[in-house]
């Protein structure tokens, strides 16, 4: 077997891969959009959210923990998949609070713009309108927990690249949220930076930097721009 | 045998279908995005007349073909209003953020309606000898501001704060042609 001519096919097409890489890598290296949520390039996966689901070879898996295997067949954009995918969007969105008019990440957040990839029209569930907490305790961002969809990327970039751990995820099930590493459990009691990486990964509109947000006129935000499926590696503008 | 000559009677004037609008727990914003498709409303009225909508000022909705929802619901009469739209429309549209996910209304939801009520008639500054209003005439809010499809079923949604006239028009276009309404980028949009 010649390591270099390994390939898979991802809706017929043809995707080269190299040993060690996930179905989700070799597809964005090979410039193909497979929705997802909680898997960032830059970072190890966490397999939480399932919106990359995917087919392989007849079974059902997350792509961004699935290794690629040579003559593995994927199928992703169907209609079964994408319908599945939805649900869990629908249940991202009643689960938590999300107001897109008046949140600064609209326009640039990915909850938004996967669920305009898969046409959610509406959130079809009964909401859970929870009571989260607000915290803007820190001088420079703030934290809007009603958005949390409980990613771990903030948790993965402040241990992983910031040496910090400044957040954690807490709690079991329906009670898991996102806690800071503080004994008043406010960010301006931590070491929280704004060059954190974890100041910038947050997909939705939790982590926001103050007196910044609605600079980007509607119309110039990414994804009215192009549809988030045109960005696999979506360069995403400040809120 | 004589056979007398056939004439076809001349029918090509379709009925046009009936359409009822209404904003409920709403800003009217959604009504005022469907008047943005400007000269447009005149093609639509070729195909469509308006039953009960602030349109026409008709106080009742009778039957209808397409029925338009702004706004959740509120109060106890938005949930009265919004079954007499279900019994009486062959297709209901929840139109805009509050209607779809209860928007900016419902941001009252994670606050006790009684706290609400003393800020808004007691508690906010300038407010002397305020009481909070019981007159039998006035709806009884409700604890929480819903979306319309956790009362009654709902066939399509437009979402938006509000949606572009550009958006309403592609789903009413889409319907009247008897084609599943599609939005795409660019028309679908949350805020
Ligand atoms: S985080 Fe995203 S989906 Fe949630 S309110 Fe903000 S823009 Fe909307
Ligand atoms: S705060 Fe943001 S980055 Fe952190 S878990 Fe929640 S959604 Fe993910
Ligand atoms: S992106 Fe793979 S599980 Fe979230």
């Amino acid at each position: 077997m010649n390591p270099d001519k390994q390939t898979f096919t991802l809706d017929g097409k043809t995707i080269p891969f190299c040993n060690g890489q996930t179905i989700i890598q070799a597809a964005m290296d090979a410039g193909e959009y497979i929705p997802h949520l909680c898997f960032n390039p830059e970072f190890k996966p966490h397999g939480s959210c399932k919106l990359c689901t995917v087919k392989a070879d007849g079974r059902t898996t997350a792509s961004c923990t699935q290794f690629a295997q040579d003559g593995m067949v994927v199928e992703s954009n169907t209609k079964e998949i994408n319908d599945e995918r939805r649900v869990l969007l629908q249940m991202l969105f009643v689960e938590g609070n999300h107001f897109c008019p008046s949140c600064e990440k609209s326009g640039n957040c990915q909850l938004q713009a996967t669920a305009y990839e898969l046409n959610m029209m509406s959130p079809h569930f009964d909401q859970f309108f929870p009571d989260r907490p607000l915290d803007a305790s820190h001088p420079e961002y703030f934290l809007d927990l009603n958005r949390c969809i409980l990613c771990s990327l903030c948790v993965r970039a402040s241990r992983d690249v910031d040496g910090k751990n400044v957040f954690a995820l807490s709690g079991r099930g329906i009670k898991s949220h996102v806690i800071v590493n503080a004994q008043s459990g406010q960010l301006g009691d931590t070491d929280f930076a704004g060059d954190d990486k974890a100041a910038q990964v947050c997909p939705v509109g939790v982590i926001l930097k103050k007196r910044v947000g609605f600079s980007v006129p509607i119309g110039k935000r990414s994804f009215d721009e192009q549809p988030i499926s045109a960005t696999p590696h979506p360069v995403v503008k400040e809120a | 045998m004589n056979v007398p000559e056939m004439t076809e009677p001349e029918i090509n004037v379709k009925p046009k279908l009936r359409v009822a609008t209404t904003s409920l727990a709403g800003c009217f914003g959604c009504h005022m995005s469907f008047l943005d498709i400007d000269e447009r409303l005149f093609d639509l009225l070729e195909l469509v007349e308006f039953d009960r909508s602030p349109l026409t000022d008709i106080k009742h909705c009778g039957p209808c073909d397409i029925g338009i929802i702004e706004g959740g619901v509120c109060n106890a009469e938005n949930v009265h209003v919004l079954r007499e739209f279900r019994a009486n429309c062959k297709i209901l549209i929840a139109i805009g953020a509050c209607a779809i996910n209860g928007g900016l209304p419902a941001q009252r939801n994670h606050l006790p309606l009684s706290i609400v009520l003393e800020e808004v008639y007691h508690a906010q500054h300038g407010l002397v000898d305020g009481f909070i209003p019981n007159d039998p005439e006035l709806p009884l809010p409700l604890d929480k501001v819903h979306p319309i499809h956790e009362v009654v079923q709902v066939d399509y949604f437009i979402p938006g704060c509000p949606p572009s006239g550009d958006a309403i028009w592609k789903v009413l276009t889409d319907l009247l042609a008897g084609r599943e309404p599609e939005l795409g980028h660019g028309l679908i949009h949350y805020d």
